[in-house]
């Protein structure tokens, strides 16, 4: 069949809302955006236990301490379900770690910020997960089935994350001058990188849009940002807290909130690697992985021992 | 030439050339542990479905690690796995000679026959 005609039926199935599954016909490009994508997603949940992990041995009680703990273990998950979703594409997950160890993958750029107060463990909850929350709820309807699965899965256990993280910060809200500010500065530090994590404007491309095209998105990215920015805005109210942006604005003839202007320049530093933590991250993921490479390896060999010995007792 | 397209940068969809984390190699791990399917029963009285995957050394491994993976909030009761290498899937290319077969065969569903109002339970 000439590729042409295989590219219409593949759009046809896009435009009737039909998912494309793994072994489906699908264009390379629409391929490698998927892998691209899905990986860089996988990457970030795994980078992002860093920032939280910080807090573990210094959670204020064993009920935080236990609730961190599993908030991570979840982020570990979510990252196994993408490297999978991914997997389906043709990449082995091997290949995906190493391109994240070597600099060539990327992750969410916001991961390069670092936690300096237990109060950055409700913001993060609160502002990082309320945005992926935002992208990854629009991501459960993607035209590609096994991303849109892992999806699905991913966003019952992100609404957890989110409760959190804002009941960290409620409770610091309530407390005694001092955690106030916690309060209030952890949110003056993760507000503007949040806000930049839904990537650049959408006027940056005038390129026509395949991902749009094909389903993989369905919201651009100022439209995320926005239903963002009108949520959070309405929800800090009851922190009693301040958004650290004086053009923060109710507009009533767009029925938005108007917010001010975001630092593109520190958004294209932090991903080029110049972030505060960019070589922090990539160094303590490189040494756990080659400090794993024993466990990895041992394991095999006592599958392996185990397996010979069975076929022997079988020929026996 | 599509891939030119391809330059609106998502939320999660950071531009590869415009990283420099510095030089890192590493050798590849000289085996991979095999991938493995995962099916969960969600309680007794329904079937397994299937829920994902996960890599692991050995079946044993396959089941603690789904339980740790799938399982955290009491979706299941019971788990399969498999290798994924023993697993025959259909070609979808195919699909069209593989399901046509049942489309004439209309008189298989019970709408096909008219009965009378007055026959109930039927």
């Amino acid at each position: 069949m000439p590729v042409q005609h295989l590219e219409q039926i593949f759009q046809q199935k896009i435009d009737n809302e039909t998912k494309i599954e793994a072994k489906d016909w699908m264009p390379d490009a629409y391929r490698k955006t998927n892998l691209r994508q899905i990986s860089q997603h996988a990457h970030s949940e795994v980078v992002g236990m860093l920032p939280e992990g910080n807090w573990i041995s210094r959670a204020p009680s064993l009920k935080r301490k236990a609730i961190l703990l599993a908030k991570i273990q979840d982020e570990a998950g979510h990252g196994l379900y993408l490297y999978s979703a991914a997997e389906t594409l043709g990449q082995s997950r091997d290949e995906m770690i190493n391109d994240l160890h070597s600099g060539k993958a990327k992750y969410s750029s916001i991961f390069n910020y670092p936690t300096l107060s237990w109060a950055d463990i409700g913001a993060i909850g609160w502002l990082v997960d309320g945005a992926a929350i935002m992208n990854q709820v629009m991501l459960t309807r993607t035209s590609y089935g096994p991303y849109a699965r892992a999806m699905v899965r991913i966003c019952k256990e992100e609404s957890f994350h989110q409760r959190q993280g804002f009941e960290i910060l409620l409770v610091l809200s309530r407390g005694s001058a001092e955690q106030k500010s916690m309060c209030q500065d952890a949110i003056n530090r993760w507000w503007w990188p949040s806000l930049m994590m839904f990537g650049p404007r959408d006027s940056e491309s005038t390129n026509s849009d395949m991902s749009m095209k094909w389903k993989i998105k369905r919201k651009s990215n100022d439209e995320l940002r926005q239903n963002f920015v009108d949520m959070i805005a309405e929800q800090i109210k009851v922190l009693g807290m301040k958004l650290p942006d004086d053009h923060l604005q109710w507009n009533e003839s767009r029925n938005h909130y108007d917010f001010g202007n975001i630092n593109w320049d520190e958004f294209w530093n932090v991903v080029k690697g110049n972030g505060p933590c960019n070589k922090q991250r990539l160094d303590a993921r490189r040494k756990a992985h080659e400090e794993g490479r024993w466990v990895r390896e041992a394991a095999i060999a006592y599958a392996e021992k185990k397996n010979s010995k069975l076929k022997r007792e079988e020929a026996a | 030439m599509k891939n030119n397209f391809l330059q609106k940068f998502y939320y999660g969809d950071i531009p590869e050339e415009k990283g420099a984390s510095g030089q890192y190699t590493t050798s590849h791990d000289t085996t991979q542990w095999p991938l493995w399917e995962v099916f969960i029963r969600s309680k007794n009285g329904l079937d397994h479905k299937h829920a994902g995957s996960l890599h692991a050394a050995d079946a044993q491994m396959a089941i603690e690690n789904a339980r740790d993976v799938y399982t955290r909030r009491m979706e299941g009761v019971s788990i399969w796995v498999v290798e994924s290498k023993y697993i025959t899937a259909s070609n979808p290319e195919e699909a069209g000679e593989l399901y046509e077969p049942a489309m004439d065969k209309i008189y298989r569903h019970p709408t096909f026959y008219e009965l009378p109002d007055e026959v109930n339970h039927m």
